[in-house]
């Protein structure tokens, strides 16, 4: 079996869940991976504090687009303040394959795109 | 420029058979041979060039153009010897070819020097002028541009890319009609759709158009004959470690007479003929352009770079990249869902291909590459405006040396087909 490319993962990519838009929504960001031009954004409905519903759109490659799909199963319900602690090592973890250096921010951009979206920090998880 | 080179075996120009001549290419990556095809991003050191390199740092170092003892006349003689040979190299003269940092440096210091200067009392560019750039540039040709532009108040406009990859002269001579077009600068060679530009026949029009031409030739002088005067560009700029050469070199040739009128792009030690506690003269062409110790020892590994090529023979070199691109453009084709961009034919591009493969995002196609020992290149190549032309948001990139082999070639392929097999394609 392939280390990174293992089935989940892939599935993921290819059939991601909660894409697509989220009209009306809260909250919203879109970001770029300078490195490859990859795009991300979200779309967040927000009750009680918590994310009530969420949708990320945009393009990338397997890591990015099952990054995000696998981090959206967590997210929604998640308290607003709980995401804006949520670093690097809890997404990393959360794919469970071993991310080279120059991969990482292909995991890591959906977090940096939600965390934009809900604290307005832009910088990049650690 | 596209003068056909008799070919007795296409099947031995494929290969120069001179990876030998490259230390690199002993290394073995978990028992794997480095199968190296990101020769657009920057080439591999032949051992001249390294040796060269060393050779000067061990024996001849010493500071350029300010010591009487020998050793620094050494240095002098090793440094402006470079200038020569590199000069030579591209049919253009020593005293008009400005050591830089590389293209980019090359480009910002027109964009500055030039683009902000003036000429017989009016300002080279201004309020109502036009910077043409095409949509294949790299973004070291663009941003200097919409810098420049928007400090000038001029506007900054594109030549487009048809569905081949190639730029229309008809457009061209329609934006060099509107009379406002000061500059026109653009890529000889694109460096993701591998497009060769017919730069001879553009710079003509331009000079016609009484507009300043400036050529990003960084893809092309590695790959093929290139005469910068018979190109008759104002500016030709190229970089040393695409060529062989170490990193931190670059060249800019120019005309004298827009050079001559220049001002200094930056400004300090050795371009200046005398410094006063106000002012200060600016020193004779080359030298007016390069501020500060210049790369002394990576222009003596470019001379010996191209010196290298030299002997190969730039024709050769050409007629080596030709085959070896039609070899790749045709077993690419074996790749189900792949699709490459740009002209078809190997005759009308330099040394590369960039493709997408269905199903699976460029990043990935590049990282199952790596898993069979190939290294390419995947993004978007400095090159976001074209992506958006092409409506993708990033490519993987291939990209040949004078060291490939068919043999590399066959190694990607199976590596892509196995790849498709790893995402259940």
């Amino acid at each position: 079996m392939d280390d990174l490319y293992r089935d989940y993962i892939l599935d993921h990519y290819k059939r991601p869940h909660n894409f697509g838009e989220l009209d009306p929504h809260d909250l919203e960001a879109l970001e770029h991976n300078p490195l490859c031009g990859d795009e991300l954004g979200v779309h967040i409905r927000v009750a009680d504090g918590r994310i009530e519903d969420l949708r990320f759109h945009g393009h990338g490659c397997a890591i990015s687009q099952a990054s995000a799909s696998i981090a959206s199963e967590e997210l929604i319900g998640m308290e607003l303040e709980e995401v804006g602690e949520l670093d690097a090592d809890w997404m990393i973890e959360l794919l469970g394959i071993p991310v080279s250096a120059t991969r990482r921010k292909c995991a890591l951009l959906n977090l940096k795109v939600v965390r934009g979206a809900v604290t307005g920090d832009h910088t990049w998880p650690e | 420029m596209a003068r056909a080179t008799p070919i007795a075996d296409p099947a031995e120009l494929a290969s120069l058979g001179v990876k030998g001549d490259f230390p690199i290419f002993a290394r073995r990556f978990e028992g794997r041979e480095l199968i190296y095809l990101d020769s657009g991003a920057t080439s591999q050191k032949p051992a001249v060039v390294i040796d060269a390199l060393a050779e000067h740092l061990r024996a001849h170092n010493a500071n350029v153009h300010r010591g009487v003892y020998a050793l620094a006349q050494e240095a002098d003689a090793a440094y402006d010897g470079a200038r020569r040979r590199v000069a030579a190299f591209v049919g253009a003269q020593p005293r008009t070819t400005v050591f830089t940092k590389n293209v980019t440096e090359a480009i910002n210091l027109v964009a500055h020097a030039w683009g902000r200067g003036s000429a017989a009392g009016r300002a080279n560019v201004g309020p109502g002028d036009a910077i043409l750039i095409t949509q294949l540039e790299h973004h070291a040709n663009i941003v200097p541009w919409q810098m420049l532009c928007r400090e000038r108040g001029a506007s900054l406009r594109y030549l487009e890319v048809d569905e081949r990859g190639e730029l229309s002269p008809e457009q061209l001579d329609a934006e060099l009609a509107r009379g406002d077009v000061r500059l026109v600068a653009f890529a000889h060679v694109s460096n993701v759709l591998g497009t060769i530009v017919p730069v001879a026949e553009m710079t003509a029009r331009i000079r016609a158009a009484g507009a300043v031409s400036l050529v990003d030739g960084a893809q092309a002088v590695p790959h093929m004959p290139v005469d910068v005067d018979a190109i008759g560009a104002d500016f030709y700029a190229w970089t040393g470690h695409k060529a062989l050469g170490p990193t931190g070199v670059g060249v800019l040739h120019g005309r004298a007479e827009i050079m001559e009128v220049m001002e200094p792009f930056m400004t300090g030690g050795d371009m200046i003929s005398s410094v006063d506690f106000q002012s200060a003269e600016w020193n004779e062409l080359p030298y007016k352009f390069e501020a500060g110790t210049p790369p002394i020892a990576e222009a003596v590994g470019l001379g010996a770079a191209v010196d290298y090529l030299s002997g190969l023979g730039m024709e050769r070199v050409r007629a080596h990249a030709r085959a070896l691109t039609a070899y790749m453009l045709e077993r690419l084709g074996e790749v189900p869902g792949l699709r490459v961009v740009g002209p078809p034919e190997a005759e009308r591009r330099g040394g590369l291909a960039s493709f997408t493969v269905a199903g699976i995002h460029p990043h990935d196609v590049a990282e199952l590459a790596d898993r069979g020992g190939v290294c390419i290149r995947a993004g978007h190549h400095c090159a976001q405006p074209l992506m958006r032309c092409l409506g993708v948001g990033a490519t993987a990139r291939a990209s040949v040396g004078v060291y490939n082999e068919p043999g590399d070639v066959d190694a990607l392929v199976e590596a892509l087909l196995a790849g498709r097999e790893v995402f259940g394609l």
